[in-house]
């Protein structure tokens, strides 16, 4: 149980119940699709970039807690972002999963941390990566990832 | 059966059956064990690992193709799991008992072999909403290359076939059916017997999906009028690599190989070849030789404990498990609750079945969760996955506590 606390943290749990910026957009710049196959998570990520901005993002679609929560933990850290700095965080999100994460990410990441647990569990890291690998094909221009695909340089 | 039935012991000492399961005995994040995933994969008894031992350090080699002592014998424990499968089916002759990679391949080279030789455009093909993706998307396939028309038998909301509607679905346009004898992801029994007939009525040729009645259920593919009947042995307390394909000898005898290769001919020159007679037809290349000799040691020992005794034991550990879970306010069983085998799908509140099999793993609790290979029967329901909790007679109530003990850890944690 107390593993579990770990990775199931009240923040998570939270999100989870109460996801933030949940919903598509009408009107969005960017957009892309992502999907586990083997679990079933699906998420679509639209955003209004701007001048560089990420202005507005939001996410819809069904998953588990933990894709679910990091998807609406990671709307409300990039929004108001220059891309450029959403993109550093996901690299860093993508860092801690490898258990790679450096002191100056760690302390970019902030809040972020609470997914530390998730990389303990192999099986569960896809989840937690998923809302991040979608951003990262919204803001290239790809129309969507998969966790069992080639589409994406992180996977392997 | 009844002969059977005779020889084995009034009492069963289930203790001792599990103890003859090695893998069993382990912990798994700090806590013992609870194997319950067997629809996706049983576990070995270590008969049949003797038996694999047994094969690879002294008489491994290659078959139907030695002179030599070896290989003599190896074709002989080969042939012999042939006979010990017609008998498991109760199919007519051994040469109606093919050897395949899976199910999956059993049921790809009917529509290869069968549906691609006798099938044309316009002609239909019924298949349910419960079937495993390995029982639609082949027939798919087949509606692209040949433009036949695939219909679907619906499901109820509580997991079973309608037969009303599974009639209705037959018409004489239907030139093939194939359908599941029990699902994989809730467990039901289909009156696949009745569905035989409707199909039979109209001229149409059936093949069972027997992937999950196989480990279960005392199979008799002659009372049951398949016309073929697959099943994986990795489900079946033997190993991954094989599975059983029965035809009826006129249907196979019809049909055209899937695999062209060694073994499945007569003779070859660069002009013609003469295909081999069934079953060899089937088997081209080499076969998963060890694999289907260790089911041959698991279907003996299946046999042993008794198929009907299993089926008891596995219905007794369903009960008892159904009680309890019963009681939690949050868990919601998905399917039917009777004429089923010992598989619980099931949702918690509403977390997601994922975070349930995560939670449950850390107790040492082996699930499957997911869509079990079956998207269309997941979206009948109007959820994305289940929680499956899958039980054999090797577990006990043991495992089933540590599930309960589990879905609470579950509750507790999501509030749910
Ligand atoms: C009902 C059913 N059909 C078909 C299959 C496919 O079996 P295999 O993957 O061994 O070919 C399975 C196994 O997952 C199953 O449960």
């Amino acid at each position: 149980m107390t593993d579990l606390r770990n990775l199931y943290q009240e923040v998570i749990l939270e999100h989870n119940k109460k996801p933030r910026n949940f919903g598509p957009l009408e009107e969005f710049t960017h957009e892309a699709h992502g999907y586990n196959p083997l679990c079933g998570d699906d998420y679509h990520i639209y955003m209004v970039v701007e001048d560089d901005v990420v202005k507005k993002v939001t996410f819809d679609g069904t998953g588990c807690a933990i894709s679910k929560a990091a998807a609406s933990m990671m709307t409300t850290k990039i929004k108001g972002k220059s891309v450029e700095e959403a993109e550093q965080y996901i690299a860093e999100f993508r860092a801690m999963m490898a258990d790679e994460l450096d002191d100056d990410g760690q302390e970019h990441l902030g809040h972020l941390k609470v997914f530390a647990g998730v990389a303990q569990l192999p099986n569960r890291i896809k989840c937690a990566v998923l809302p991040w690998h979608t951003l990262n094909a919204a803001i290239h221009g790809n129309d969507g990832t998969s966790t069992e695909g080639e589409a994406d340089e992180w996977d392997g | 059966m009844s002969a059977q039935s005779l020889e084995t012991p009034a009492k069963i000492d289930w203790d001792a059956i599990r103890r003859d399961f090695p893998i069993l005995d382990q912990e798994v994040h700090g806590k013992p064990l609870a194997y319950l995933d067997n629809a996706a994969s049983s576990q070995m008894p270590q008969q049949v690992i003797d038996r694999i031992v047994e094969y690879q350090t002294t008489f491994h080699s290659n078959i139907h193709r030695g002179v030599h002592a070896l290989s003599q014998k190896a074709t002989d424990a080969f042939e012999e799991t042939r006979s010990l499968v017609r008998q498991f089916l109760n199919a007519r002759e051994d040469a109606e008992c093919i050897f395949t990679r899976g199910a999956t391949e059993g049921i790809n080279a009917v529509m290869h072999g069968y549906g691609r030789k006798f099938l044309k455009a316009g002609d239909e093909v019924v298949i349910t909403h419960m079937e495993h993706h390995s029982n639609i998307v082949p027939w798919q396939m087949l509606r692209d290359e040949k433009g036949i028309v695939l219909k679907v038998v619906p499901m109820t909301d509580d997991g079973r076939l309608d037969l009303e509607a599974f009639q209705e679905a037959i018409t004489d346009k239907t030139k093939f059916v194939s359908c599941i004898h029990v699902s994989n992801a809730l467990g039901t029994i289909n009156p696949i017997k009745e569905i035989a007939a409707m199909a039979h009525a109209v001229g149409a040729p059936i093949l069972m999906d027997g992937c999950q009645a196989a480990p279960h259920l005392t199979l008799d593919v002659q009372d049951l009028d398949a016309d073929f009947y697959v099943a994986s042995a990795h489900k079946m307390c033997a190993s991954t690599g094989v599975g059983i394909f029965y035809g009826k000898r006129e249907m196979l005898e019809k049909m055209d190989p899937f695999l062209g290769g060694g073994d499945m001919i007569l003779s070859v020159s660069f002009d013609e070849t003469v295909y081999n007679v069934i079953p060899h037809k089937f088997e081209a290349g080499t076969p998963p030789i060890m694999p289907v000799i260790a089911l041959g040691a698991a279907i003996k020992y299946l046999t042993a404990i008794g198929r009907d005794n299993i089926a008891r034991r596995e219905d007794e550990l369903l009960a008892y498990a159904m009680e309890k879970l019963d009681t939690i306010d949050a868990f919601k069983l998905y399917g039917p609750r009777d004429t089923k085998t010992s598989v619980i799908s099931f949702g918690i509140g509403d977390v997601h079945p994922h975070d349930i099999g995560t939670i449950l793993d850390t107790a040492g609790v082996a699930v499957r969760a997911g869509h079990h290979c079956t998207q269309p029967l997941m979206k009948r329901l109007g959820i994305p996955a289940t929680a499956r909790a899958s039980i054999a007679f090797y577990n006990n109530t043991d495992d089933i506590d540590a599930l309960v003990g589990a879905i609470n850890d579950v509750t507790e944690i999501f509030g749910a």
